[in-house]
């Protein structure tokens, strides 16, 4: 596959959830970090819902890396998710919550568990396994979402949010975090975000969002 | 987002659920219509005596909830009002005890409060008055219905009250509203919102009131349905006045129970143990006086029975009661029926309830899916539709010609004690099945958690504490319960209430004072097993 075939496209996506009505046609570079942006209730949830798997379209195809996975379910599409919150099981420990990201079933080689303690070196939280998510700060606990995301080597990356819940001086730690995860991995990203600061600094391309409908593209 | 296979097993466990209620409920429905007398239409069953006990029947049902509703109105207004009153907190649990309490013991403390030697009772006499009040009768049932309802409803009151925002209260200083006023245009609006829907449960739970009437009651004068029913069949052996009598309670309950789904829905949430506002309007000294004499008076109604209880058991000879053959026998039975109730209302529970995830997360709108969706919600009135007593007669009817009915009371009682606890099991996992849902779904999808890994790392270990505490709640239901095991109950078939009110019968009045206590004490455990499950889960 070449560098700009899109990572993503949305071919002429539609679906209908109770009185609105979504249709998003466009697709994504590869490799890049794309800002999904737009006002509260404009669809961008339900564009990410879509890719992830959460929303089947009604019509139109879903296209991840060449491959038609419009109606695969969540765990069979070559994906990675960070949530604005509810990113980790509470009541497992942070080994468990970032190794089930390698083995739903958690059946890990010695190699596996290596990866899993060098991801959470990786993002600042070595030696930091046993600890329980309640334990954390928000930040922390975003920061262990990322772990996962690097251990499951997706070309995907989806972001819904992920520093919403952080203040200010945290957002600027994790953005630099999210473009160290990206160089690493060179994956494709798409962000949704509110925070022009994020957008500015970490987006090389933007989707606007409005209505249910792709609005704007840069 | 859930899998197919995981829809696919979420739909069969409702199904599944549903079959076996349906076979439970339904069966003896039919066989009761099957087997109905051939009067019953043209009404020449339905005679004079009949008439007069659905008349007793509702008559009763009707003043229990007015007086409930009367005395706990003024309990809920002084408790909402006196918020720092000394041990307030502890009065507002208390009052969700009877709801737990095992009506035959509720009944036994009450008699032991107002019974011809009572407490009430001796007292008036010391005044000079010669017996004035019985428990046995139409007041007699009155004050146990008015003991067992009117916390329920001071509690649903006070959370209604103290639902309103600090601002109301604040409001009403500064405008200088009166009691009147405040009563009028703050606190009665709030409270008409619960009021008809806790009258009308109560109302059921009134009309459908077996144990408390089996003891209190008596004679035509004051017999209901449910006794009726009881003693054509295991008195008299008149098969076809039972199914007459079965058959008009089922009618009954349909008419409330149509009534009650017309009236708007009350929670008893966390009462009690929300924000106290501070309220202005309590703070002179004779609202305080007035307030105090009425939280006063409704404590000691409630707190006295509770304690003749205790005192009266203590005094009777417990270990030797503890170690009588019988004893040893009845709690095992019950234990033993008491955990194949619960553990299958946990199993049906979890069922329905998963079964009701699945079509929320699959919005499907099919027919197939709709008919599903709405036999799950029916499922709970189904179950209230037919009361524990007309179950019972509706099996051993049933089972009759199959030999032995004694052979099938085991399962026949912990099946129908599974039903009675289901609403509840339902209520207690549902909110915390839901939360967790709502929390690890979209993760597990995303990660391809199902199936056994799923419910090994994820649900387990966070369900498991629900469950236990459904669990022990069905237990301590099923253990208390009388109305299934009095159809059945024989020599062979000795369960703690059983044992308990035979005691009763036979005039070992200590005994069954003793027993009482135990059986008190093993539900009491039960309880506070499960709620110490869910604070801990909290």
């Amino acid at each position: 596959m070449s560098k700009h075939s899109p990572g993503l496209e949305m071919r002429n996506v539609r679906l209908t959830l109770g009185a609105t009505k979504f249709h998003f046609d466009c697709s994504v570079r590869t490799g890049i970090i794309t800002a999904i942006t737009g006002p509260s209730g404009s669809g961008k949830s339900t564009f990410l819902n879509l890719i992830a798997g959460f929303e089947q379209p009604d019509t139109g195809q879903v296209i991840i890396n060449g491959h038609d996975l419009s109606n695969a379910h969540p765990a069979e599409r070559p994906i990675s998710l960070v949530f604005q919150d509810n990113n980790l099981f509470t009541h497992l420990d942070l080994f468990t919550n970032v190794g089930l990201g390698i083995d739903p079933a958690l059946k890990l080689t010695a190699q596996d568990r290596r990866a899993v303690s060098d991801a959470l070196d990786w993002v600042g939280l070595s030696g930091m396994e046993k600890r329980k998510p309640a334990t954390l700060s928000g930040g922390e606990r975003q920061r262990v979402a990322f772990a996962r995301a690097l251990v499951r080597k997706k070309p995907l990356l989806l972001l819904d949010e992920p520093f919403g819940a952080l203040d200010p001086a945290l957002r600027g730690d994790m953005g630099t975090l999210l473009l160290n995860l990206h160089r690493e991995t060179a994956n494709t990203v798409l962000l949704v975000s509110h925070n022009p600061d994020d957008i500015s600094r970490l987006a090389q391309d933007m989707i606007h969002i409005e209505n249910g409908k792709v609005v704007q593209r840069h | 987002m859930l899998t197919r296979a995981e829809q696919r097993r979420g739909l069969a466990g409702g199904v599944a659920a549903l079959t076996v209620i349906a076979l439970l409920v339904l069966v003896p429905v039919a066989v009761l219509l099957a087997f109905a007398p051939a009067g019953i239409v043209q009404g020449s069953v339905v005679d004079d005596y009949t008439l007069s006990l659905l008349h007793f029947t509702l008559l009763q049902a009707s003043l229990s909830t007015a007086l409930s509703l009367c005395l706990a109105l003024p309990v809920a207004l002084a408790l909402a009002r006196q918020t720092k009153f000394l041990g307030r907190i502890w009065l507002v649990r208390l009052m969700a005890l009877p709801m737990g309490l095992p009506v035959l013991i509720g009944a036994l403390g009450l008699i032991g409060i107002f019974g011809r030697q009572g407490l009430v009772n001796k007292a008036l006499q010391a005044l000079g008055l010669e017996q004035p009040i019985s428990i046995y009768g139409l007041g007699g049932i009155l004050i146990a219905h008015v003991f067992f309802n009117m916390p329920l409803a001071t509690r649903m009151m006070l959370a209604a009250l103290e639902r309103l925002p600090q601002e109301y209260w604040r409001l009403t200083a500064s405008l200088g509203m009166r009691r009147l006023s405040i009563l009028r245009y703050v606190e009665l609006p709030a409270l008409m919102r619960v009021i008809p829907a806790t009258g009308g449960l109560i109302f059921m739970l009134c009309a459908t009131s077996f144990t408390l009437v089996l003891v209190l009651g008596g004679g035509p004068a004051a017999t209901t349905l449910e006794v009726a029913i009881y003693q054509a069949l295991r008195f008299d052996f008149d098969p076809p006045r039972a199914i007459a009598l079965a058959l008009m309670q089922i009618a009954v309950t349909t008419v409330i129970l149509l009534c009650l789904n017309l009236l708007p829905k009350a929670e008893d949430t966390a009462v009690g143990e929300g924000r106290l506002w501070n309220r202005y309007d309590g703070r002179s000294r004779l609202a305080r006086s007035s307030d105090a004499i009425i939280i006063l008076l409704a404590a000691a109604f409630l707190i006295l029975p509770l304690a003749m209880i205790v005192v009266s058991g203590l005094s009777a000879d417990l270990v030797r009661l503890a170690l009588e053959p019988d004893f040893r026998q009845a709690l095992l039975t019950s234990l033993s029926i008491a955990f194949c109730a619960g553990a299958s209302a946990v199993a049906v529970g979890f069922g329905i309830i998963g079964a009701n995830h699945v079509l929320r997360d699959r919005r499907s709108s099919s027919r197939a899916s709709r008919v599903l969706r709405s036999s799950l919600s029916a499922v709970s009135s189904l179950v209230l539709l037919v009361p524990p007593v007309v179950l019972g007669t509706g099996w051993f009817l049933t089972l009759r010609p199959f030999g032995d009915v004694n052979l099938f009371a085991l399962t026949i009682i912990a099946a129908i004690n599974m039903l009675m606890a289901l609403p509840f099991v339902v209520r207690v996992i549902e909110p915390a099945f839901r939360t967790h849902a709502a929390q690890t779904d979209r993760l597990c999808a995303h990660l391809g958690l199902t199936g056994w890994d799923r419910l090994r790392i994820i649900d387990w270990p966070i369900l498991f504490r629900p469950a236990l505490t459904a669990l022990s709640f069905a237990m301590a239901l099923s253990l208390g319960d009388l109305g299934a095991v009095a159809l059945f109950s024989s020599q062979d078939l000795l369960t703690l209430p059983w044992l308990v009110y035979s005691s009763m019968g036979s005039y070992r009045t200590a005994d069954a004072d003793g027993f009482a206590l135990l059986l008190g004490m093993v539900c009491l455990g039960f309880t506070i097993l499960g709620t110490v499950g869910n604070r801990r889960h909290r």
